[in-house]
């Protein structure tokens, strides 16, 4: 019986297929763009639909629906079985509304695209994997989405294959990714040994269960995998570097996969298994620390970068490194919570990244239509791209009001609690607090240069406005950029009375417990509120103030504060060259020292030589084929009387 | 009692063990393949001589049944048979099965 849930799960599947095999076998379907990008857009706005009804219509029950069983072997048995519950619904939501919106915005965005129906068919295939990731209801399934996702990660990054560049980084996004998938293989293989079972529910039963808890870190290596694993997928030092490379995919690929839902894999994941990793505080510890080196590392890059990819791409890795501090702190309904508004405006930003290089490229404006020093004054040509970037652009600022203030604002004060336990958290706050104003800076940079102050693109080129299958979505997100945080209402109103986002997680996700800080030291709260409210706004005006009155150049004074520190934030912390030469380069000496004795002359030689000893043999035999029949038939005859004569006499 | 002209099962036997030597030593010493192909035939007869012997001899109709596919399948045979001999003489204008020979080593 196909219950009304399972479409969530089908019905992009269905799309991926029917687009993907029907522009494979008929030339003129390819051409339909309008049928194929609306009915891909359909196959994301239903389960949209669904899942918005089961979400307001959620009465603490988590729906459960199973499709068939997969595979059975002793003890072990897993199906398709999946679950709404109060984490997964968010979720969803999140996806399929976001998914939907980009879904329309590429219909504009891809439009006379050769590959217009390749494109909507791994779109919708991305979709279908990302909810098997996180309607999953055991770790198999689980998995099976998070290498779909990774699979449509690299066909889309390598979109453009014919260009060498975009097919290397495509390939890059693949291998990064494995080593964090075989982590997650074997942290499975742990968690089957140790829970014998590989359903969420029972391992997290099991694990917050206080008896087991005596045990000690008994979870170390299995939540120490886990983090491994979302390192790959969530881009965190040391598995980070293919995040920006991956920027070679079309834009709304890089808007919804590497910037609002892939990417959180490994975030949500984590959230999925808190029991786990609350009972293992060294692992949280591990995490934080990475999570705040991540995090201000990228934020640096992203002050150096030209790109305006390049920027949005280690914005959202330094945005990921938040995240991933909130795990640390043992904050994980926090970490959704910027999760889902950092799914609203980095979207938005990316989408209206795209509007502009649409519009750069149509105008023949610059040679590279993604250089910000090639823009400028772009929001005169461009209302509403400029409008809705803005407005992104201060809600990850951490503005007030806008949902990136309340999201960063609970994570930092998060962190920030967990100090008066341990003093580490509060270095970690430090940096993450420096972190915050990089990125108030950044983004500023980026907005003003690409939108505002001197035009600094070809003269005689028009730049227009993208159409309003681009525009609407960019609308749309923007308004959620603004009200998205509205869900999470700080601590100190109300005592987290309104933090409506807190109660919808309700028990499934427990918390650091950091009441007694809070209560205790309830001062600081109005004292971190005070410290956001000015630095936000204080690095935006900076900012803003300094880039209207220098423009282009006040990257030289950003240079010359920097000092030679600068060459290594340009040089993206030279990662690449460093895995370039520990890495890429001794496996490539030591293959081309090993390619003879092991290539060329061991497995060939095997394989030859079982080739001419069998030519050998041969011919030695074939001097019995002479021809004549009558040979054959003395010779059939002879043994004929042989075998008789065995079995008469024998 | 045991006559030498009186013809019993073993006279029949002989009779067919003796056709069916004749056909075998045909078939291995002739080149021309229709003289080969009727030794064959030669051979198939020998053995329905025996079947039928044994059948009589057992009362078991099995064996005179299996005549009859042996009849069948040597006909269906004769006309692919004579069909490859008539192929043969096509290409080579004669029927000397040992010139027949082009995949030998």
């Amino acid at each position: 019986m196909v219950s009304l849930e399972s479409l969530i799960v089908l019905l992009p599947l269905l799309g991926a297929v029917i687009i993907g095999l029907g522009g494979l076998a008929n030339a003129a379907f390819r051409k339909q763009e309008g049928l194929i990008g609306w009915l891909a857009s359909a196959m994301v706005l239903i389960p949209f639909g669904i899942v918005l009804t089961r979400f307001f219509g959620y009465q603490n029950m988590p729906l459960s629906f199973s499709l068939f069983s997969w595979m059975q072997a002793g003890g072990l048995d897993i199906s398709f079985s999946y679950k709404l519950d109060d984490l997964s619904l968010p979720m969803m939501l999140v996806v399929t509304g976001v998914g939907a919106l980009i879904h329309i915005y590429s219909i504009g965005y891809m439009h006379k695209d050769p590959g217009f129906y390749k494109f909507f068919a791994y779109l919708n295939l991305f979709i279908f994997a990302m909810s098997n990731l996180i309607m999953a209801d055991n770790l198999v399934v689980m998995f099976l989405g998070w290498e779909g996702v990774g699979l449509c990660s690299y066909l889309l990054i390598g979109f453009w294959y014919t260009d060498m560049i975009k097919a290397e980084a495509a390939q890059k996004a693949f291998i990064v990714n494995r080593i964090g998938d075989f982590a997650m293989l074997v942290a499975m293989f742990l968690i089957y040994q140790m829970f014998g079972t590989l359903d969420f529910s029972l391992i997290n039963a099991e694990a917050a269960n206080p008896v087991a808890e005596a045990a000690g870190n008994r979870y170390f290596w299995i939540t120490l995998l886990v983090f491994v694993a979302a390192t790959g997928k969530s881009a965190q030092i040391p598995l980070f570097t293919w995040l920006p490379d991956a920027m070679a995919g079309p834009t709304p690929v890089s808007a919804l996969i590497h910037a609002a839902t892939m990417v959180t894999a490994g975030i949500y994941l984590i959230v999925r298994l808190n029991p786990l990793f609350l009972a293992s505080p060294e692992v949280l510890m591990v995490i934080v620390v990475i999570a705040a080196l991540t995090s201000v590392m990228a934020a640096l890059t992203a002050i150096a970068q030209n790109d305006i990819k390049k920027v949005l791409a280690y914005s959202t890795v330094s945005q990921l490194g938040f995240m991933f501090m909130a795990l640390g702190a043992g904050a994980f309904t926090t970490a959704i919570f910027h999760v889902i508004t950092h799914a609203f405006f980095k979207a938005c930003l990316f989408l209206g990244s795209g509007s502009v290089i649409h519009a750069m490229e149509h105008a023949h404006a610059a040679e590279d239509p993604q250089d910000i020093r090639t823009m400028g004054n772009l929001g005169k040509d461009m209302k509403s791209t400029s409008l809705t970037f803005w407005i992104s652009t201060l809600a990850i600022a951490g503005i007030p009001g806008l949902a990136g203030f309340f999201s960063k604002d609970e994570i930092l004060s998060s962190l920030f609690f967990n100090g008066f336990e341990n003093q580490v958290y509060f270095a970690v706050w430090a940096v993450g607090l420096f972190t915050a104003i990089l990125t108030a800076f950044y983004m500023t940079r980026l907005a003003w240069l690409t939108f505002n102050g001197k035009a600094r693109y070809k003269t005689g080129a028009h730049i227009h406005e993208s159409a309003p299958l681009m525009t609407i979505p960019l609308w749309i997100l923007a308004v959620l950029a603004v009200l998205g945080g509205y869900i999470g209402l700080p601590y100190l109103i109300g005592h987290g009375e309104f933090h409506l986002f807190n109660h919808w997680l309700g028990d499934l996700v427990v918390n650091r417990d950091l009441h007694h800080a809070l209560e205790e030291h309830a001062v600081f709260e109005y004292l971190l509120l005070a410290l956001a409210f000015i630095v936000s706004i204080g690095t935006v005006l900076f900012a803003r103030n300094l880039y209207s009155k220098h423009d282009l150049a006040a990257d030289d004074k950003v240079k010359g504060f920097f000092g030679k520190f600068y060459g290594v934030m340009a040089g993206k912390f030279f990662w690449d060259e460093l895995y370039d030469t520990i890495l890429v380069r001794p496996f490539a000496w030591i293959g081309s020292k090993l390619l003879r004795p092991f290539e060329s002359d061991g497995v060939d030689g095997i394989v030859t030589g079982a080739g001419s000893a069998v030519a050998g043999i041969g011919e030695v035999f074939r001097r019995l084929q002479s021809g004549l029949v009558s040979n054959y038939m003395v010779l059939i005859s002879g043994g004929v009387l042989l075998v008789l004569t065995y079995l008469i006499f024998g | 009692m045991m006559d030498f002209f009186t013809p019993n099962v073993y006279s029949y036997l002989a009779v067919s063990a003796l056709m069916f030597a004749l056909g075998a030593v045909g078939v291995m010493t002739r080149r021309n393949g229709i003289v080969v192909f009727m030794c064959i035939e030669l051979m198939l007869n020998a053995v329905n001589l025996a079947l039928i012997t044994f059948s009589r001899m057992h009362n078991d109709p099995a064996g005179s049944i299996l005549v009859f596919f042996v009849m069948c399948v040597a006909a269906a045979e004769a006309v692919v048979g004579l069909s490859i001999v008539l192929a043969i003489f096509r290409n080579k204008l004669n029927i000397d099965i040992n010139q027949v020979n082009i995949f030998k080593w």
